[in-house]
């Protein structure tokens, strides 16, 4: 029961990725980067590495994504 | 000067003030149950800075610069590394190796010992929490003081 959870998360990640990287609007894509580092630690939790899943939600979709925005804010929102 | 986004809106700020204390708490809770579940003193401290994150996104930069001033940063930026070296270079003087607790007479039981992991896990928790911080504010409120 818990492979159909695996199989769609794992779906989930290189639809985010693609989705991130072929996006315009970069407030978008740092958005669906956040999508992709949470989903990546709940895959992280499902190899039975608590630890990197941890330091992945707090840092990957946290921190990391607060940094994307302030430096949109800084510069451009739209990709040229 | 650059003031930051300064929010108008009631909802946020109130709730803002209600959730800041259980995150600072969470990570707290994190880095001291480091040596038994999951966590430590990088992912509370980075659960602690994110906070200080939330504050200053809410009440604008130079609120949040002045709850965690410059000074006060840059004297708890290298704290961590003087307490990890510190700890580590007590169990040398014990004739052990570095960071061999149980060279240390007092924390030769195994459970005394954990206190002195613990006291690591602060001391980067410290470090991270000031330098993820002064990475948001010198991106941040860079026409800010700090």
């Amino acid at each position: 029961m818990i492979y159909i959870l695996d199989l769609l998360l794992l779906l989930i990640l290189p639809i985010t990725a693609l989705a991130a990287v072929r996006t315009k609007d970069l407030l978008a894509a740092a958005l669906i980067y956040s999508i992709y580092s949470f989903a990546m630690a709940i895959v992280y939790t499902q190899l039975n590495a608590p630890d990197v899943a941890l330091t992945e939600a707090a840092v990957g979709a946290g921190v990391t994504t607060i940094l994307f925005i302030i430096a949109i804010c800084n510069t451009e929102r739209m990709e040229e | 000067m650059s003031e930051g986004p300064i929010t108008k809106d009631v909802l946020v700020k109130t709730v803002t003030k209600i959730l800041i204390p259980p995150i600072q708490l969470f990570g707290l809770y994190v880095i001291m149950h480091g040596h038994i579940s999951p966590g430590g003193g990088f992912q509370g401290g980075v659960i602690i800075a994110s906070s200080f994150i939330l504050y200053a996104l809410v009440f604008g930069y130079r609120e949040g610069a002045h709850r965690a001033k410059l000074k006060i940063r840059q004297f708890l930026e290298p704290l961590g590394p003087i307490i990890f070296g510190t700890i580590g270079l007590i169990c040398i003087l014990f004739s052990g190796n570095f960071l061999q607790y149980s060279a240390i007479p007092i924390l030769a039981n195994a459970e005394i010992a954990a206190t002195a992991i613990s006291l690591v896990e602060i001391g980067i928790g410290i470090t991270v929490t000031a330098v993820i911080f002064s990475i948001f504010m010198a991106m941040g409120g860079r026409k800010t003081d700090g």
